[in-house]
C-alpha cells in the first residue's frame, strides 16, 4: 500500500511530462506495439498486465489471452488447422512431449529454460521462430516475458474461468465499510482498495436523479420531479423514486430499446428492395413483459420455445417472434435454400450470443480458432432452429410471411390486452415460430454453405459448456431452453447480470458481453460478477426489476461523477468504478430528452412504428426507381411526429439518420455493445435538425411567456430543465452573455434571444451527457 | 514506478487511438495530438502524419481513389467482350460442357432452353493499344490507351444485394466494413474539412425499375463510426443538417460555437472528461464543414470548357456526369475516397434499348473525368475504377427476337477498368472463351480486385487488420492476391 502511495504522487507530477513525451514521440514507438494496440477496440486483459504487480501470474488471466490471441490459430481448438498436432488449449497439451523428439517437452517445469514453449518464443531462427512471421504476429516482450514468469512459477493450468459455474463468493472486507450501501459495495470498494484508489461521495442530488431517470426509463426527470427530491430529505427519498420509476410504463419502453438492438429488431424485410414487415406486435409483447416484470427465465424461454410449450397461449407464441426479427429476402432470383440457412445460421448465432456470450458462428466454417466448439457442434445448435415452417424467398410485398400469428380485436380484449392496435384496423398479423411437419435432417455445411452439406448431426450444445441432456430435455427449443435454464449453465446468469450491469455503467464487468470466451475480455471483477449472477438467478429467481433495484440502490451507483485526479493515475479509464462513470445518452435518449423537457413528447405506449421528421428524399434516392411499399419516406403528421424513438419506423437499408448519426446500428444483426463516437455530422444534427430546433422554441417560448419573472431566472429555469441542473455563477455569466450578444448584434427580440440560447444549451455537452 | 508509467502511457495511447478521428474529424485530432498547437493549427497537411497502423506498409502509388460503381451488372458482352462466335452461334443453346453446372438466378433457372446471343452492338479497336470498345462507349474508347481492362473478373454472388455488397465490403453478408472505410481507418485523412469517404449516387436511364442501393455499402461496419462513407447529396442540404436554419447568419453560430466552448470547457474543468475536448474539436470541424462542402459542390465557377468536356448532363445536379464533375471536384480538395454509385444497369431484357441510353449517361462524363484528371497531374495518384457487381450471360433471357434479348446476371466473367495510379494503362488482362462464359486465362476474383487496390494504396492487404469479437478481420477476409501484371 505504501508503495503505491509514492507511486501516486509521483505519476501525479509527471503527468504532464509524460503526456508531451506520448504526443512527441507517436511516431517512434515501434510498429508491433502499434499494431497491438490500434487494433484493441475493446479492453482485453492484456490491459490489466500492467497492473498485476503481485507478480503472480494466473494462467486465466494474464496467459490465456496471449496464447489465445498468438498460438491458437494453429495450436488451439480448430483440428484442421493444428499444426504439429500440438494443441495449447488443454492441459495435456502443455505437459507432452514434441511430437518429433520425445526428450522434448513443451513446458519442462524441473527446468523451466528448457521449455520448448520458451525457446521458441525467444529464437532468432525464422524457421524455428514462434509465432511464424508469415503469420503477421508477434508477441510483445511484455507477453514472451508474461510466459515465461508462468513456466518458471510451476505453470499452473486452469480450466477457462467462464465454463465452470459460478458459486456464492463471501462478501469482502474493505477499509470503505461506511461508504457500502449494499453487498455490491463490499466487492466494488475491496477492489479498489487493493489498487489504492477510493471511492467517491455521493453524487449531488439533482445530478444523481436525472442519471436514475435516464437508466431506469430513458427519460428526463422534469423540473418538478427534480424540486420535489431536493425538497424531500426523508431517507427513503431516492428508495421511493426507484420504486416509482420501476413500475412506471416507461420502465419497459427503455428495457425494450435496449433488448431491440439485441433482437436485430426492424420494421423492414432487410434485404434488396426492403420492404415492410410487420413485428411491433412483437415489440409491445416485449415493454409489457418488462413491465409486468416477467422473470427472466420465462423472459427468455417465450421468446425461444414459447409457440412449443405445452399449450401454448397466444401471448407465449407472439413471443417467439423474437427468433423471426431477422433479414428476409425477396430478391427475385435468389436460391431459396441459401438464404433459409442463412436465417437459421442468424437464429443460432444471435441466440448464442444473448444467452451464452459466445462468437459460435466461426464454427460455421470451421471449428472454433479459439473457443473449444467444433464445426459438428455448430450445427448441433443450428438444427434446434432448423425446422421452421418457412421459406427462404418470400413473396414480394409480403409484410408476414408464414409461420405467422394473426391476432384479433377479440385477442385485445384478453390475453392480449397490452397489443395496441390502432383503431383504424381489426387485426394485425405478425411472424412467429412454429415447427415442421416433417422435421428438416440437419447437416454439417461444408465451409457453412447450403450447397455442401456432409454429415448428418441431432440436437445438442456445446460439449464444454454443459453436455446437453438428451435423458430429461426434448431435443427441440424446449430443451434447449431448460439447457439454458440448468442449475448447472455456468454462462446464462453471468452473461445476463454483465449486459445489465452495461445497462448502469456503460461497460460490463465482462467488458466484451457477446464474447465471454478465450478471445474475449476478463471479468475486471470475477467475485463480483458471480455474486451478482448467483444472486439473480438463486436468490431473485430471476426476478429483474428486484436485480436491477439492488444495483441503483448501490453506493457504486450513487457516486460523483467527477474525476480525482489520484484516481485518474492509476485507473485513468475508471475501470474499477473509483467513480460513476460519465456516459453519454443513447441516441434515444438524446432526442427524447429535447421531446421530453421542451413538452412535446407524447408518451404513448406501443403501437406501430412511426416515422418523424427527416430530412426528404432519403429512401427514393437509394431505391433506382423501384422499391415497392417504402419507396418513399411520407412522414406522419401529429402525434406521431413526437413519440419516444424506440418507436421511429426502422428501415434497414436506409435507417433513421437521427438515430444512426448517434451511433444505433443498422438492426441487420444482433449487437450487444453500441459504438460511443464523436463526430462532426452529430454536432450538425444538434445544431440544425429541425427536431431539436422545434424543441428549442417550444421550450424557450413555454418558458418565456411566464410572467414576472427576471431574464435571469428564466435562464435558470431553461437551462436546469434541459441539463437537470443549476447553473453556477460562472456559467450563468455566459449565458446571459450570450442572450445579449445576440439580441445586439442580430437586433433581436428578447424572446428571439431566448431561443437562441435554448438552441445553445440543447448543444451542451451534459446535455448528452449523463454524469 | 516503472509499472505505473506504463499503465499510466499505455492508457493514454490506448484512449487516445481510440479517439483518433482518421476519418471525418480527423484533422480536429490531428491537431489534438499536438499539445502546443490545439486550437491555432488550420494546416492542412497536419493530418498526413496521423498515422497509427504503420501504414503504408511500402510506398503507396495511390493517394486518392474514385471508384465509379455500376450497379446492376453492366454486360461485358455488349460492351468490351468482344464476341463475334456469339452472334455466328446466335439462337444455339449454350452447352452444359460449357455451363459445368453453374447455378443460376431464379430468374432463368426454369428456362427450358439457353439460346446464345451476340452483341446488337458493333465493336471497334482504339488506339495504340488496339482494345476493342462497342459502338455503346465511343468515349471511352478513344481513351483506351490510357484505361486498363480486366475481362476476367469473377464473384461467387449471383443476385444483386449479395454482390454488391461482397464488392463493397469483402462479405456478402452485411455486417462488414466497406473499402473506403477500411482506407480511412488505416490511411486517415488528407484533408482537415472534408470527410476523408464521400458518396454520390446517381440514377441512370437504363431501367426505370431497378436495383436499390443500400447505405450499408458505405457503412463502416465495426470500425468507428468516424470511418463511415457520407453522402453528398444532390438535395439543398449536401450533407445531412449541413445548412443552419433560416435567419441564423454564419456570425451567429460562430458566436454559439464560441460560447459552447467555454461552457463546455466549464464542464471538463468541473466532471474531468477528457471526452469534451474531443466533442469541442468536432464542432469545429463541423463548422468547416459548413463552409467547405458547399463551396466544393458549387460548380458555377467550372469554366465552360471544362462543362461541356462531361457532356450535356453536367450542370444537372444529381446525375452521373454532375457527379463526376463533383468527384474531381473533391480529390482536388483532398478526399480520399469517392465512391459513385450510377443504378439501372440490371437490363435482364429489352437490353439493346435500355443499355443504349445507360451507357450514353456514363460514357462522355468517364472518359472526360479522366482526361480532366490527367490534365491537372492528378491521374498519377489517384485510381480510377469502373465496374458493376457481375457480368450478364452469353445467352438470352426470356424471348430472342431479331431486335430484343435480354440477359440473366453471370458471376464466371465480366469486366472492369481502371486508370491511373500505377495501373498499365492501355492494358488488357484475362481472357474469356470464344463465347464469353469461363474464364480461360488469368482470371481475377473480387478479392484479387479488392487486394489490389490496397497495395496501390502501399497496403498489404493481409497486414491492414481490425480485431473485433476476438478474430482479426480484413477486406478481402483470408483470400486475394495482388495482381502484379496490372501494374506498371
Amino acid at each position: 500500500m505504501k508503495n503505491n502511495t509514492n507511486h501516486q504522487l509521483l505519476g501525479y507530477f509527471l503527468i504532464p511530462f509524460i503526456g508531451i513525451l506520448l504526443f512527441k514521440f507517436l511516431s517512434n514507438i515501434p510498429s508491433e506495439t502499434f499494431i497491438n494496440i490500434s487494433e484493441e477496440n475493446t479492453f482485453t486483459t492484456n490491459t490489466y498486465l500492467n497492473n498485476n504487480t503481485s507478480g503472480y501470474i494466473n494462467f486465466n488471466f494474464d496467459v490465456k489471452p496471449i496464447l489465445s490471441d498468438k498460438c491458437y490459430t494453429c495450436h488451439g481448438p480448430d483440428e484442421k488447422a493444428r499444426k504439429a498436432g500440438l494443441r495449447l488449449d488443454l492441459e495435456q497439451g502443455f505437459y507432452s512431449s514434441i511430437k518429433d523428439d520425445v526428450d522434448k517437452y513443451i513446458i519442462n517445469r524441473e527446468t523451466p529454460h528448457e521449455s520448448e514453449l520458451i525457446k521458441r518464443i525467444y529464437n532468432d531462427n525464422v524457421s524455428e521462430v514462434m509465432p511464424p512471421p508469415e503469420s503477421n504476429l508477434i508477441l510483445t516482450n511484455n507477453e514472451k516475458v508474461t510466459l515465461k514468469s508462468w513456466i518458471e512459477q510451476g505453470a499452473k493450468w486452469e480450466p477457462h474461468w467462464s465454463y465452470s459455474k459460478p458459486n456464492l463468493p463471501e462478501i469482502p472486507k474493505t477499509d470503505f465499510s461506511n461508504w457500502c450501501s449494499n453487498e455490491i459495495d463490499f466487492f466494488i470498494s475491496n477492489k479498489l482498495e487493493s489498487k489504492g484508489l477510493k471511492p467517491s461521495k455521493a453524487e449531488e442530488k439533482e445530478i444523481v436523479i436525472r442519471r436514475l431517470y435516464f437508466d431506469l426509463t430513458g427519460l428526463p426527470p422534469s423540473l418538478n420531479d427534480i424540486n420535489n427530491f431536493l425538497k424531500n430529505e426523508s431517507k427513503d427519498a431516492y428508495e421511493n423514486i426507484v420504486d416509482k420509476l420501476l413500475s412506471s410504463k416507461s420502465y419497459g419502453e427503455r428495457m425494450a430499446s435496449i433488448w431491440m438492438d439485441l433482437a436485430r429488431y426492424g420494421d423492414s424485410h432487410g434485404y434488396q428492395d426492403d420492404q415492410e414487415r410487420i413485428m411491433w406486435p412483437w415489440r409491445d409483447w416485449v415493454i409489457h413483459a418488462y413491465n409486468k416484470n416477467l422473470p427472466y427465465d420465462k423472459f427468455i424461454t417465450w421468446q425461444i420455445a414459447g409457440d412449443m410449450l405445452p399449450n401454448a397461449t397466444k401471448e407465449q407464441i407472439l413471443a417467439s417472434g423474437f427468433n423471426r426479427n431477422h433479414k428476409i429476402t425477396q430478391e427475385g432470383g435468389v436460391v431459396p435454400e441459401e438464404y433459409r440457412v442463412e436465417y437459421v445460421a442468424d437464429r443460432a448465432v444471435t441466440t448464442s450470443k444473448i444467452m451464452m456470450g459466445l462468437t459460435i458462428e466461426c464454427a460455421r466454417c470451421h471449428s472454433h480458432k479459439y473457443d473449444p466448439i467444433s464445426h459438428e457442434e455448430f450445427f448441433s445448435f443450428y438444427s434446434f432452429f432448423n425446422n421452421v415452417d418457412e421459406e427462404g424467398l418470400i413473396i414480394y410485398g409480403e409484410t408476414a410471411p408464414k409461420p405467422n400469428l394473426k391476432i384479433t380485436e377479440e385477442d385485445l380484449k384478453d390475453e392480449l390486452s397490452f397489443v395496441n392496435l390502432p383503431d383504424s384496423i381489426n387485426d394485425v398479423t405478425l411472424m412467429v415460430m412454429k415447427e415442421t411437419e416433417n422435421l428438416r435432417n440437419t447437416y454439417v455445411l461444408n465451409r457453412g454453405s447450403y450447397d455442401s452439406p456432409t454429415n448428418k448431426v441431432n440436437p445438442g450444445t456445446p460439449k464444454v459448456i454443459l453436455p446437453f441432456d438428451n435423458k430429461n430435455n426434448p431435443a427441440n427449443r424446449v430443451g434447449l431452453s431448460k439447457w439454458f435454464f440448468d442449475d448447472n449453465n455456468p454462462l446464462t446468469s453471468r452473461v445476463a447480470v454483465n449486459r445489465i450491469w452495461q445497462q448502469f455503467f456503460g461497460i460490463g464487468i465482462v467488458a466484451t458481453p457477446d464474447d465471454f470466451g478465450s478471445q474475449g475480455s476478463k471479468p475486471i471483477n470475477p467475485e463480483l460478477l458471480d455474486w451478482l449472477a448467483y444472486t439473480y438467478q438463486k436468490k431473485d429467481k430471476w426476478d429483474t426489476k428486484k436485480f436491477i433495484k439492488r444495483i441503483v440502490m448501490s453506493s457504486t451507483y450513487r457516486q460523483s461523477s467527477k474525476s480525482k485526479k489520484e484516481n485518474v493515475i492509476i485507473d485513468s479509464d475508471n475501470m474499477y468504478l473509483a467513480q460513476y462513470p460519465r456516459q453519454k445518452l443513447s441516441a434515444e435518449m438524446i432526442r427524447d430528452n429535447a421531446l421530453a423537457t421542451s413538452g412535446m413528447l407524447v408518451n404513448k405506449v406501443g403501437g406501430p412504428s412511426v416515422k418523424p421528421m427527416q430530412p426528404p428524399g432519403l429512401w427514393n434516392e437509394v431505391t433506382g426507381g423501384g422499391g415497392g411499399s417504402l419507396a418513399f419516406y411520407v412522414p406522419d403528421t401529429g402525434e406521431n411526429l413526437f413519440r419516444r424513438s424506440l418507436y421511429t419506423f426502422w428501415k434497414r437499408t436506409v435507417p433513421p439518420p437521427s438515430m444512426m448519426i448517434f451511433d444505433a446500428p443498422t438492426r441487420d444483426f444482433c449487437v450487444a455493445v453500441r459504438q460511443k463516437t464523436s463526430t462532426p455530422l452529430q454536432s450538425l444534427a444538434l445544431m440544425n435538425d429541425p427536431q431539436y430546433l422545434l424543441a428549442a422554441e417550444h421550450l424557450s417560448k413555454k418558458i418565456f411567456e411566464k410572467k414576472n419573472i427576471l431574464i435571469k431566472d428564466k435562464i435558470i429555469e431553461l437551462y436546469r430543465t434541459v441539463t437537470g441542473r443549476t447553473p453556477n455563477t460562472t456559467e450563468l455569466l455566459k449565458l446571459d452573455s450570450y442572450f445579449n450578444e445576440v439580441k445586439e448584434i442580430n437586433k433581436y427580440s428578447d424572446e428571439k434571444a431566448f431561443t437562441s440560447l435554448s438552441v445553445l444549451i440543447y448543444n451542451l455537452d451534459e446535455t448528452t451527457q449523463k454524469s | 514506478m516503472e509499472e505505473i508509467h506504463k499503465h499510466f502511457l499505455n492508457n493514454n495511447r490506448r484512449n487516445f487511438l481510440k479517439k483518433a478521428g482518421l476519418g471525418i474529424g480527423g484533422l480536429a485530432l490531428g491537431s489534438m495530438m499536438d499539445p502546443f498547437n490545439f486550437g491555432k493549427s488550420n494546416d492542412p497537411f497536419s493530418a498526413l502524419g496521423n498515422n497509427t497502423l504503420n501504414l503504408p506498409h511500402f510506398a503507396p502509388k495511390a493517394k486518392r481513389i474514385i471508384y465509379l460503381f455500376q450497379s446492376g451488372g453492366p454486360s461485358q458482352l455488349d460492351l468490351f467482350d468482344y464476341k463475334p462466335k456469339l452472334n455466328q452461334l446466335r439462337g444455339t443453346d449454350l452447352p452444359e460442357s460449357v455451363r459445368k453446372g453453374q447455378r443460376l438466378t431464379g430468374m432463368t433457372s426454369g428456362q427450358a432452353k439457353f439460346p446464345l446471343v451476340g452483341s446488337a452492338y458493333n465493336f471497334k479497336q482504339y488506339g495504340e493499344s488496339r482494345a476493342w470498345v462497342s459502338d455503346l462507349m465511343p468515349y471511352v474508347g478513344k481513351i483506351a490507351d490510357e484505361l486498363c481492362f480486366v475481362k476476367s473478373m469473377h464473384t461467387e454472388a449471383i443476385n444483386h444485394d449479395p454482390a454488391i455488397t461482397f464488392f463493397q465490403t469483402g462479405s456478402q453478408q452485411p455486417g462488414r466494413p466497406s473499402m473506403g472505410s477500411w482506407m480511412s481507418y488505416g490511411l486517415g485523412s488528407l484533408n482537415n474539412n472534408l470527410p476523408s469517404f464521400v458518396v454520390l449516387l446517381s440514377n441512370g436511364t437504363g431501367r426505370p425499375k431497378g436495383q436499390p442501393l443500400y447505405s450499408r455499402l458505405w457503412g463502416n461496419g465495426f470500425l468507428s463510426s468516424l470511418h463511415q462513407g457520407v453522402q453528398f447529396r444532390s438535395a439543398k442540404d449536401p450533407v445531412l443538417y449541413l445548412k443552419n436554419p433560416e435567419g441564423v447568419s454564419a456570425f451567429e453560430r460562430r458566436k454559439m460555437l464560441d460560447y459552447l466552448a467555454e461552457l463546455n470547457h466549464e464542464q471538463e474543468a468541473s466532471f474531468g472528461d477528457p471526452e469534451i475536448t474531443n466533442r469541442i474539436a468536432q464542432y469545429e470541424m463541423a463548422y468547416r464543414m459548413q463552409t467547405s462542402v458547399p463551396e466544393t459542390m458549387d460548380i458555377s465557377k467550372e469554366p465552360d470548357h471544362i462543362l461541356q468536356m462531361y457532356g450535356p448532363d453536367a450542370q444537372k445536379p444529381g446525375t452521373y456526369a454532375a457527379n463526376c464533375i463533383q468527384a474531381r471536384r473533391l480529390i482536388e480538395k483532398d478526399v480520399r475516397f469517392v465512391q459513385l454509385y450510377h443504378m439501372g444497369w440490371d437490363q435482364h431484357e429489352n437490353l439493346p434499348n435500355q443499355i443504349k441510353g445507360q451507357s450514353s449517361d456514363v460514357d462522355q462524363p468517364t472518359a472526360a473525368l479522366i482526361m480532366d484528371l490527367k490534365q491537372r497531374g492528378l491521374l498519377e495518384d489517384t485510381l480510377v475504377v469502373w465496374g458493376g457487381e457481375f457480368g450478364r450471360t452469353n445467352y438470352c433471357q426470356g424471348a430472342l427476337t431479331d431486335t430484343v434479348y435480354g440477359r440473366d446476371h453471370h458471376p464466371r466473367s465480366f469486366t472492369v477498368f481502371m486508370a491511373g495510379a500505377g495501373i498499365k494503362p492501355g492494358f488488357s488482362y484475362g481472357e474469356t472463351d470464344d463465347i464469353g462464359y469461363n474464364i480461360i486465362k488469368d482470371p481475377v476474383h473480387v478479392h484479387d480486385l479488392q487486394a489490389t487496390i490496397l497495395n496501390q494504396f502501399g497496403i498489404d492487404h493481409t497486414k491492414m487488420i481490425y480485431k473485433h469479437q476476438g478474430r482479426r478481420f480484413r477486406l478481402t477476409d483470408v483470400h486475394g492476391e495482388v495482381k502484379k501484371s496490372l501494374l506498371i
